[in-house]
């Protein structure tokens, strides 16, 4: 009779979604595995099927209030296929790209000062009363600020370009719905050089932790893997529109320039009985050795170079820290994400001098299709959006692959890692609830999509033997409400 | 110091009140919030802003500067029916939260405070929800209820001249709003 134990912490905190972690555990109390299981939401095929395809970039923003513009535009990419109107006019184009642009410097900005900044400064084992947002604001007032107009800054470019918070309506089959008004361009401008400024300041203070502590930090939940991420033509990175390419852990090549239309032919998906995720991975390689990470540590691995000078001059530093080779520390997500911030806060700059946004050329049609496959880099790694519509104009299937679920895997391995380097004994220490929730952070996963309503979910943590039994139960706080167990469809 | 963004807040008049409903319209309950701010835009009520999104987040402490109140309209997973009305306590700012990228209303007003010197009396209207899960852009009928009682109740607190919140605040534990206005245990 086997006598393996799993350890139980639910739920993650600060990580976006229910979930908790399993750790599981053999005879001799060695890690075998961590599970880390996520409540997914239920009825995205029912909900999205008999829609109009029009209604489809509106309605995938319900998935998602952290990154409601990511799926947006990745709805609204695919519908161009339906519509014929992939050539977008150069105006609708970079009005997309302005609002992408703002999701992804809001975003890296939030991710980094209000979930990485508290573990980074204060140290994974400060007391969780202090290491919050609220604790940083209280020591580094001048950085929250920092934080909370940065993040003001993006949320206003997506307002200007994809109109209301909640009912953005921006990008449209075939193109965009407006322009950006020179006034709106005016207000962008004048706050512009602060935004650099501050861009720069966040990769200064990324990069000198991440040098300071490399020794520590390069093992820690680290693993070899694989990097998938679009890239252009070039191979520069390119986090709107590009082509596929997967590396594997040295750089080498496994596909590239892959057109994304293409995916099904080279990203299959495995579902695991334990876990309301499904694990992608490379096809040609197979379940076991082909699962890899998207998000901004691939990003900076795939990218053969930045087209924005600031931004290149800081992967060209990100990269001699790993000797010119493929980084595969965790926890430098963290200085590749602040490199992209930097990157979106230049590209946000390029654009707001192009008069192609003052255009009044907004939407391009064609052929009619049948299917239409949208992909972009969100904010958290490669989001691809697949649609059949049928004759009548209403969606009949749909298939998404989310940043997180392509991170699936390697989070499940960095908390292995983090387990094996940290576990004693089957006791479930404040220390080790730190460091596993350190690990999952860094890939900045949105795990269940935004249900917020008041009154769920403190930490929970539990040993637990394999017939069920709890052999330790340690909670933040007391009360928690378990999670539903449905297994999600269409998805 | 000058700060972008507030400029445009401070603007705004001392006297008005920000009625700020939050959720995800697309999972059933958790869209409560912005429906009743829906609502109270559309009745245009004098002296009152209304915003909504999906959740709160560290920027919208620097929406609160210039307003005489703010009002934060959330779905209750548990609690009070048909809805509760308390005041935000932001001393309870400092707990730590389970999601990564929203913050709580006490964080709200806490960064408010500490980052922007700004003291706004904030309250909390909670209304009570059942159906969290289900990817649906409806409610559930007792949720419906509670979102007319708490509609009923709303709008006849805004507009009253001078919108004294505290009154329909019990003097000590958790609060609500009466029987009369919908709520459960208000006592002025």
């Amino acid at each position: 009779m086997s006598v393996a134990k799993r350890i139980v912490i639910e739920p993650v905190t600060r990580v976006e979604g229910h979930g908790k972690v399993v750790i599981l555990l053999d005879e001799n109390q060695k890690v075998i595995q961590a599970r880390l299981h996520v409540v997914e939401f239920r009825g995205f095929e029912r909900f999205i099927q008999g829609r109009p395809f029009w209604e489809v970039p509106v309605l995938v923003q319900r998935l998602c209030g952290i990154c409601p513009v990511s799926h947006h535009l990745a709805a609204a990419k695919a519908m161009d296929r339906i519509v014929g109107g992939e050539n977008l006019t150069p105006t609708a184009e970079k009005v997309r790209r302005l609002m992408h642009y703002g999701q992804i410097f809001q975003s890296h900005a939030l991710h980094f000062f209000h979930l990485a900044s508290p573990d980074l400064l204060f140290g994974f084992d400060a007391d969780v009363g202090v290491r919050n947002v609220i604790g940083i604001a209280g020591r580094y007032p001048d950085l929250a600020v920092q934080a909370v107009l940065m993040r003001k800054y993006g949320q206003e470019i997506i307002k200007a370009t994809a109109g209301k918070k909640i009912h953005g309506t921006g990008a449209i089959p075939g193109g965009v719905n407006k322009s950006l008004s020179v006034a709106e361009r005016d207000g962008f401008l004048r706050e512009l050089d602060r935004q650099i400024d501050w861009a720069k300041s966040a990769v200064r203070i990324a990069k000198d932790y991440t040098v300071q502590n490399l020794a520590k930090l390069a093992p820690f939940g680290s693993f070899e893997s694989n990097h998938l991420s679009l890239v252009r033509s070039d191979g520069a990175m390119d986090l709107y529109h590009g082509n596929l390419r997967a590396i594997d852990a040295h750089g080498a090549h496994i596909f590239d320039q892959v057109d994304y239309q293409r995916y099904v032919d080279f990203i299959a998906e495995e579902v695991r009985d334990w876990s309301y995720m499904k694990f992608p991975f490379i096809r040609s390689l197979g379940p076991e050795q082909g699962w890899y990470r998207v998000g901004p540590l691939a990003r900076l691995n795939t990218a053969s170079f930045i087209d924005t000078p600031l931004a290149e001059a800081e992967r060209k530093e990100f990269r001699r820290a790993t000797a010119d080779q493929t980084s595969n520390i965790t926890m430098a997500y963290h200085w590749a994400r602040m490199i992209e911030l930097l990157h979106a806060i230049e590209k946000i700059q390029i654009l707001l001098g192009d008069p192609d946004l003052q255009g009044t050329d907004l939407v391009s049609k064609g052929q009619r299709r049948e299917v239409g496959i949208g992909v972009i880099e969100a904010p958290r790694g490669t989001l691809f959006h697949h649609y059949k519509v049928d004759k009548n104009d209403q969606v009949v299937a749909a298939n998404l692959i989310v940043s997180t679920t392509s991170n699936n895997e390697p989070m499940n391995r960095a908390v292995a890692k983090v387990a094996r380097d940290h576990l004693q004994g089957v006791e479930i220490t404040e220390g080790l609830l730190n460091h596993v929730e350190v690990a999952i952070r860094a890939y900045d996963p949105c795990l269940s999509c935004a249900t917020h309503a008041l009154g769920q979910m403190p930490l929970e943590v539990s040993v637990v033997g394999s017939s069920g039994q709890v052999f330790a139960q340690k909670s933040r706080e007391l009360g928690w409400a378990r999670p539903d167990r449905a297994r999600p469809r269409g998805i | 110091m000058v700060l972008y963004g507030m400029e445009q807040a401070m603007s705004g008049g001392r006297e008005k009140v920000l009625l700020y409903g939050y959720g995800n319209p697309g999972r059933g309950d958790d869209g409560l919030g912005p429906a009743l701010a829906s609502a109270i835009e559309l009745a245009d009520l004098p002296g009152v802003e209304v915003d909504a999104d999906y959740q709160l987040t560290i920027e919208d402490a620097a929406r609160l500067a210039g307003y005489g109140a703010v009002v934060f309209v959330d779905a209750a997973a548990q609690g009070e029916e048909p809805f509760s009305f308390v005041l935000v306590d932001d001393a309870a700012a400092h707990h730590l939260g389970w999601t990564s990228h929203s913050v709580t209303p006490a964080q709200v007003v806490a960064l408010a405070r500490d980052l922007f010197g700004c003291r706004v009396p904030a309250y909390l209207l909670a209304i009570r929800g059942y159906q969290f899960t289900e990817l649906c852009e409806v409610f559930s009928p007792a949720a419906k209820e509670n979102l007319a009682a708490a509609l009923a109740f709303a709008k006849r607190v805004l507009l009253e001249p001078g919108c004294c919140f505290a009154r329909y605040l019990r003097s000590s534990g958790p609060t609500a709003a009466g029987p009369e206005l919908g709520g459960s245990t208000w006592k002025a």
